[in-house]
């Protein structure tokens, strides 16, 4: 056994390859080795439950042959003595783009103003859709980029899961090691796992222009990829699913990351759940606000350790402008990981998201001082990530036969003083930081030579750039040493000031703090282990020779993970902003004595009349109505309605309009709900309890709605309003011609003649469908029988249920001609507009919307906004309502919704319509045109006990909101709602203060960041917003 | 008198659902007396069972025991109400006819960024179809303003029943108005980092940028100052000239912000020029109430159906807000500057205040009294007062309710006015069509 002391210093890519690669031929003389070296002496951490102390490891050609105490050292190995080290194993990265090409910047979300672009750009056999890159394959783009590998070495990492991320599937990841060789020796696995997102990356075609279009894409995907197993003829060869079918057996893995939405893990979530797919899901940072939502989707996370920076809030009026949703996500975003561990998820960690590996391991090191264990943070980084990619037989863990990954470590890992000595991989050794792999602390006798003789000091060596060198006194030192060179100058202690720096009393720790005088002896040299020799220069020039023998060494104890308190963090609210409480309500029983009740229902309004309200139903409606179990509120003087239905509501929603095509009719509002919304809460203020969220108007056949319940604080499921005719939007004129687009239009329709075609071609070919569906059941029923295949078309599923009566439309719309062409479109194929929206020119068509049997829901005295309501008019409702139409207002406004019973009472201004009559339509006719009226809309023995007590007649502007109450449930409180404030206050000034210390104590701030809100608005108008929102129309404005 | 009143009739019958035929009324001649109404004269004052008699176009008593004199016209007003005509103080009325999606009906924004002698009344089409429908709701009179993107031009007051804008001035080039740049910090990274990066990459500091462009319009001033204080050129400066009326007190400077750090720079006009300040907008003026009051800076709230700044503030806060201003005894007045019901809920707004904290009566002065006031009109308007212009309207119920706010008369100068609009022949028309009684 050779052996050597190994001075690393310096040291990458000491080791050629072993063995030279058969069909790469050598220019030079070929360097053939063993690749076989020892790690002797060392603590081993095998994997996050063994470790080993003293233990030795062999590797040989980049893998680990043999492990543990007393192992033997085969002789042709080098010997790396690690007495005092630790090793580990290296850490895997599920989330890189390591590698990877740099690819052009998207376009991103629907823009109601610029050209679309309807067809992909991509030349060849691929799918329809650029933001599908299913054929994309990182194997065949991977790249190593040494600078790039550094940087996650430096960190501990050794291996990762390289993708190129960009669309919306991104091809096939490979399993790469970080060793800066060849690519052809970094690939562990070329086809490791398929990933998808929610974001179309640099695709810059129109579809999908929002996240339910996105999503819808994806259903539409798996349903494509399944049909073109059949090689259906019509589709000739398509490399993009045929890529995505070969690709659906590999782990899974999905990053919908994208803006830090929490919901949208659980939205990605659902897609796989729909389709038998468990993806493994990047988190969003968030995971710890709805941890038993996050737990429930079973999905393995990819967990980021970036933290939101604290905010510099010293300014009062910067502080005003920052939210306190945005302030204790950033104290709490450290709980994230312990809060996984503790829901018991499966995790990983990725550095993907922080700048560099000392933010990665502090950031850890915040995350294990709010609660993540050690060794859960070690199976994430090792065996977790190896496990879910099925390469736990390669890496993961230092075990023989698996790659000779692994960090050389001076103490656990995991401390804040531990440095990472080296990173092995694959046998290569890179090195982190070595210039104290060697213990150099301690006394030296140093002797220096000259012209005089010999000179005899003292050397202290107190670490890499701190000693003293003394003689009879101590003598002002400068000294540093970089694990091979040694740089040593000392001079005697002046006392004059002015005469090159040195100051009195002030002991020299080396470095540039201050020059030696010019007196000063000047020694550099090299280690040679205790023994450190080199050459100087005394003040008068002459040259020195030194050599120092170390005395005595100081022992370095290695660092403890040291266990610091938990901090103190503030509570959780439901949902995660201002005014969401820390406890949900509970449904109770509810006596309302002696109210003025506005039932809604043919009993007309009641005087001093009790409303009983017992397992979120009304039980009875009376006088003198009595329950012991029951909390009574004193009615008297005051009104009782029920709550308030919005037949047109945008709040809610992650996103609105899917306008990429003028028939979206996939696309679901369900499927990106938004429970986090203030304007719930601001809505429910109003006395609104349902709202019909609907889809955009950016084209003609939109997207499907969701009818929901306001119950502010539940989860996005939870705020659906259970059994209910499922309903889609349809829209005319302006808005789907697209009238402000600037630069034009560039899709069909162009105008009101092309829309009527829209809708027609759109119902030929789902009738077509429909007959093929038919054919192909009655065909496959049939015995031998070649079996029909029908591509499942989930744009036409939605439009055969509209003709079948199962699903049903609300179509906006203002003028007169769209309105009649679109009902006989709709009776020409055997169904009815449900009802129409907006509909401002509903009243000169209203007999004809009587005889088809559509319902209207429209705004009270809206006009004038754009030419297609110039002939709108406020006494529209008044008629509409005379001859017959049943007649809802609508918001279609998250602020207009908090008045929506004064817009119901401008009907009484603009006509003379009855008060009772008005009320009605805010409550029991928009609950009629969704077919909810057995449940909601008026005040009667059984129905959901959604109910409003107002402080005056409902129909007045004096008229506020005291209880709202959904489902028995009180979700808006006046009285309450003052201690809220109050508590959002609090909260905030200790946040405040909270960040304020931090800057205090010199820890980084940012500039404060306005809490800036994106509101998606239909697109149809104008909409009035608080400072710090803004809609596509701003954007415009400010643009 | 009886002849006119009998004529106007006439001609309403006849308007055959096209509001071109919604008269401008002649001028007022004689004595008119509106009896037995309650008066709610502007000031906070409520005159219940009383009589307004006008004279010659101009408001002659107010009070209980005013009886009729010689051919007076006598119009029984019994258990309604009387109000000052109300003031929409910042609009675009007449200047854009169509909201959205039609280039050709916008006259109201210009290019540039200093367009200080831009006048929005050469523009004034008085016309629109958008007036009448105000007239029905009791506004009366206007402030017409242009927008734009810095110093964006003059205002003018009109009253709202004129043949053409000479006609509808009321108090012609009255106001400067200056869009202040927002001073609000933008972000580069972020949620919102993609939808900032649209609006085609927020500059590096937007605030330091916006603060030098507010360097600018401060350093036009003390040009035009020096320049106007020597009356001999050789040649014409129109933008000089333009705000010299400024300098003189006979304009004031209407400041469009919302943000707190940009009221507090527009106290610096008052400081530095001396001029009258008005912000307009003014969302959050409700937090430095007491420091408007002390640098004597009088407000127009542009909206008080909006949502609140920030997710961390009261449901209610802009409902809220005028009355914050009102006990700081700030001058405010309400404005409606939607632009989906074209300002006609201008009532609504103030009857929003007054549910949230102001009384009905304080309300009331928001969109009369103190908008003539912050317009510089009150000596002519704003109340029903002796000696002021007859601006009348008579409801049928409280005009601050939707429930009650029926408007069944209006007088502007003493002419009573035609109070038929396109949306009433509309509703006659269709009335009509379904035999709807």
């Amino acid at each position: 056994m050779r052996k050597m002391k190994l001075w690393l210093a310096g040291l990458v890519l000491l080791m050629a390859q072993a063995k030279a690669q058969p069909t790469f031929p050598v220019n030079g003389v070929s360097t053939p080795g063993s690749g076989a070296y020892a790690f002797t002496n060392a603590t081993i951490v095998k994997d996050a439950k063994t470790t080993i102390p003293n233990a030795s490891m062999v590797i040989r050609d980049g893998k680990i042959v043999a492990i543990g105490a007393g192992i033997s050292i085969p002789k042709d190995a080098v010997v790396i003595d690690c007495k005092d080290k630790f090793i580990y194993p290296s850490f895997i990265d599920l989330q890189s783009d390591y590698g990877m090409p740099a690819r052009p910047q998207g376009r991103g979300g629907f823009d109601f103003r610029a050209p679309a672009q309807l067809e992909t750009n991509v030349k060849g056999a691929f799918g329809w859709n650029q933001a599908l890159k299913a054929d994309v394959d990182a194997a065949s783009l991977f790249v190593p980029d040494d600078a790039k590998a550094k940087s996650l070495r430096d960190a501990g990492f050794g291996t990762v899961l390289t993708h190129q991320p960009d669309g919306i599937a991104r091809g096939t990841g490979a399993v790469v090691t970080l060793a800066s060789v060849r690519a052809n020796q970094v690939l562990v696995k070329e086809k490791a796992a398929a990933l998808y997102s929610f974001s179309k990356g640099s695709s810059t075609q129109s579809y999908p222009g929002s996240l339910m279009g996105t999503i819808s894409l994806l259903r539409q995907t798996y349903l494509d990829a399944q049909w073109y197993k059949s090689n259906p003829k019509a589709e000739g060869v398509n490399l993009t699913l045929k890529a995505w079918n070969d690709q659906q057996n590999l782990p899974q893995v999905f990053d919908p990351s994208q803006g830090g939405d929490l919901w949208n893990v659980m939205r990605a979530d659902r897609i796989g759940d729909e389709f038998g797919v468990q993806y493994i899901i990047k988190a969003s940072g968030k995971e710890y606000q709805r941890i038993s939502d996050v737990a429930a989707t079973k999905a393995p996370l990819i967990v980021s350790l970036n933290y939101p920076a604290a905010q510099d809030v010293e300014d009062p009026n910067a502080a005003r402008y920052v939210s306190l949703a945005d302030m204790k996500h950033w104290e709490l975003a450290p709980t994230n990981p312990a809060a996984i561990e503790k829901a018991g998820i499966p995790f990983v960690l990725t550095m993907s998201d922080v700048r560099d590996g000392r933010t990665f391991m502090s950031n850890l090191r915040k995350a294990m001082e709010y609660g993540l264990s050690e060794t859960a943070a070690m199976e994430a980084l090792t065996k977790t990530p190896a496990s879910l990619l099925g390469i736990y037989d390669k890496v993961g863990s230092l075990d023989a036969g698996k790659l000779a990954n692994f960090v050389i470590t001076n103490g656990p890992i995991f401390s804040e003083k531990t440095t990472i000595h080296h990173n092995w991989v694959q046998g290569n050794a890179y090195v982190v930081k070595d210039d104290n792999w060697h213990n150099t602390n301690g006394s030296y006798a140093l002797t220096v030579n000259g012209p005089s003789g010999a000179q005899q000091f003292t050397l202290d060596v107190k670490s890499s750039s701190s000693a003293e060198v003394s003689a009879k006194d101590t003598l002002t030192t400068q000294f540093s040493f970089d694990g091979k060179m040694v740089k040593i100058g000392f001079a005697p202690r002046t006392r004059r000031a002015g005469m090159g720096g040195g100051r009195p009393g002030m002991m020299m720790g080396g470095g540039a703090a201050a020059a030696l005088p010019a007196s000063a002896i000047r020694l550099s040299g090299v280690s040679n282990g205790d023994v450190w020799q080199g050459t100087g220069l005394d003040s008068n020039g002459n040259a020195l020779t030194w050599t120092a023998v170390r005395t005595k060494t100081t022992e370095v104890k290695a660092d403890s993970v040291a266990r610091k308190a938990a901090p103190q963090v503030g509570s959780l609210m439901y949902p995660f902003v201002g005014f969401g409480a820390t406890e949900m309500p509970k449904q109770e029983t509810i006596l309302i004595k002696n109210a003025t009740v506005w039932t809604s229902e043919k009993e007309g309004v009641l005087t001093a009349t009790d409303v009983l309200v017992k397992n979120g139903k009304i039980a009875a409606v009376g006088k003198n109505l009595s329950d012991a179990s029951a909390r009574i509120i004193d009615g008297t003087g005051k009104h009782l309605s029920a709550g308030m239905i919005d037949e047109h509501s945008h709040i809610a929603v992650s996103s609105i309009n899917e306008g990429g095509q003028s028939v979206t009719s996939e696309v679901r509002i369900k499927d990106n709900l938004d429970p986090d919304d203030i304007n719930i809460y601001r809505q429910l203020s109003g006395g609104v309890t349902t709202s019909h969220l609907l889809h955009g108007s950016a084209n003609t056949i939109g997207g499907q709605t969701q009818l929901i319940k306001l119950r502010w604080g539940t989860n996005d499921q939870g705020l659906m309003f259970q059994n209910w005719d499922p309903f889609i939007k349809f829209a005319l004129g302006e808005n789907v011609k697209r009238t402000t687009a600037t630069n034009g239009n560039t899709r069909f329709p162009d105008t009101r003649m092309g829309v009527e075609q829209v809708l027609i071609d759109a119902f030929t070919r789902a009738k077509d469908y429909e007959a093929q569906l038919k054919a192909a059941e009655e065909n496959n029923k049939k015995k031998g029988a070649t079996p029909m295949v029908v591509r499942r078309d989930l744009e036409l599923d939605a439009l055969v249920e509209i003709m079948n009566q199962k699903r049903f439309i609300t179509c906006h719309s203002y003028v007169a001609s769209e309105i009649v062409s679109t009902m006989r479109v709709a009776e020409q194929f055997g169904f009815k507009i449900n009802t129409f929206t907006h509909i401002l020119e509903g009243y000169k068509v209203a007999d004809k919307m009587k005889a088809h049997g559509a319902n209207a829901s429209t705004f009270s005295d809206w006009w004038a906004y754009k030419l297609e309501v110039q002939d709108a008019i406020p006494y529209n409702a008044y008629i509409m309502n005379k001859v017959g139409v049943n007649v809802a207002i609508n918001s279609d406004d998250a602020e207009m919704a908090r008045r929506l019973n004064q817009e119901a009472a401008k009907a009484v201004k603009y006509g003379g319509m009855s008060e009772e009559e008005a009320l009605r339509m805010v409550t029991i006719n928009p609950a009629k045109m969704l077919h909810v009226d057995d449940r909601v809309g008026s005040i009667k023995v059984g129905k959901d006990a959604d109910l409003v007590l107002w402080s005056d007649n409902p129909l007045s502007i004096y008229a506020k909101s005291l209880y709202t109450i959904v489902d028995g449930t009180v979700f808006f409180d006046r009285a309450k709602d003052l201690q809220v404030q109050q508590q959002v206050k609090e909260e905030r000034t200790r946040l405040i203060k909270k960040m304020m210390g931090e800057k205090g104590a010199g820890r980084p701030v940012v500039p404060a960041q306005p809490s800036y809100k994106f509101v998606h608005t239909c697109g149809d108008h104008s909409h009035k917003m608080g400072l710090l929102e803004f809609d596509e129309h701003e954007l415009e404005e400010i643009k | 008198m009886k002849k006119i009143l009998f004529s106007l009739a006439v001609l309403a019958s006849f308007s055959g659902f096209a509001q071109d035929n919604v008269y401008p009324a002649p001028a007022a001649k004689g004595v008119v007396l509106l009896k037995g109404g309650t008066v709610h004269v502007g000031n906070g004052q409520v005159i219940e069972n009383a009589t307004v008699k006008i004279n010659n176009g101009k408001i002659e008593q107010v009070g209980q025991n005013i009886n009729a004199t010689g051919d007076a016209k006598v119009i029984d007003v019994t258990g309604k109400h009387i109000y000052p005509g109300l003031i929409l103080p910042a609009t675009q009325l007449g200047l854009q006819e169509i909201g959205s999606g039609v280039r050709g009906s916008n006259d109201f924004f210009e290019i540039g960024d200093n367009n200080a002698s831009v006048r929005a009344i050469a523009a004034y089409n008085a016309d629109s179809k958008v007036t009448n429908t105000l007239r029905s709701n009791g506004i009366l009179l206007a402030n017409v303003v242009p927008q734009g993107q810095v110093v964006g031009g003059i205002s003018s007051v009109v009253q709202l029943d004129a043949w053409n804008y000479e006609d509808a001035a009321y108090a012609i080039d009255n106001g400067m108005q200056f869009y202040m740049p927002s001073l609000l910090a933008r972000p580069g990274g972020g949620r919102f980092a993609a939808f900032f990066a649209q609006m085609g990459g927020a500059p590096t500091d937007p605030v330091k940028q916006a603060l030098e462009t507010i360097e600018k319009v401060k350093q036009f001033f003390r040009d035009a100052k020096a320049w106007n204080a020597e009356p001999v050129h050789a040649e014409k400066n129109l933008k000089y000239e333009a705000v010299k009326p400024l300098f003189e007190k006979k304009q004031k400077l209407y400041v469009h912000a919302s943000q707190v750090n940009q009221m507090l720079v527009a106290i610096d006009f008052v400081k530095e020029f001396g001029f009258d300040v008005v912000l307009v907008g003014a969302s959050e003026a409700y937090r430095i109430a007491d420091l408007l009051k002390q640098n004597n800076i009088s407000v127009i709230l542009s909206q008080m159906h909006n949502l609140p700044t920030s997710d961390d503030d009261a449901v209610d806060q802009p409902y809220a807000a005028p009355a914050v201003l009102q006990k700081a005894g700030v001058l405010f007045c309400i404005n409606d500057d939607d632009p989906q019901n074209r300002g006609r809920n201008l009532p609504f707004n103030a009857g929003t205040a007054a549910a949230y904290g102001m009384s009905k009566e304080e309300a009331l002065t928001a969109i009369t009294l103190n908008a003539a006031k912050v317009l510089g009109i009150e000596n002519r308007t704003g109340s029903i007062e002796a000696g002021k212009d007859a601006n009348i309207v008579v409801s049928d119920g409280d005009i601050l309710d939707m429930r009650s706010s029926k408007i069944s008369l209006a007088f502007i100068q003493g002419r009573q006015l035609l109070l038929d609009d396109k949306h009433k022949q509309l509703f006659e028309r269709y009335k009509y069509k379904y035999g709807i009684k």
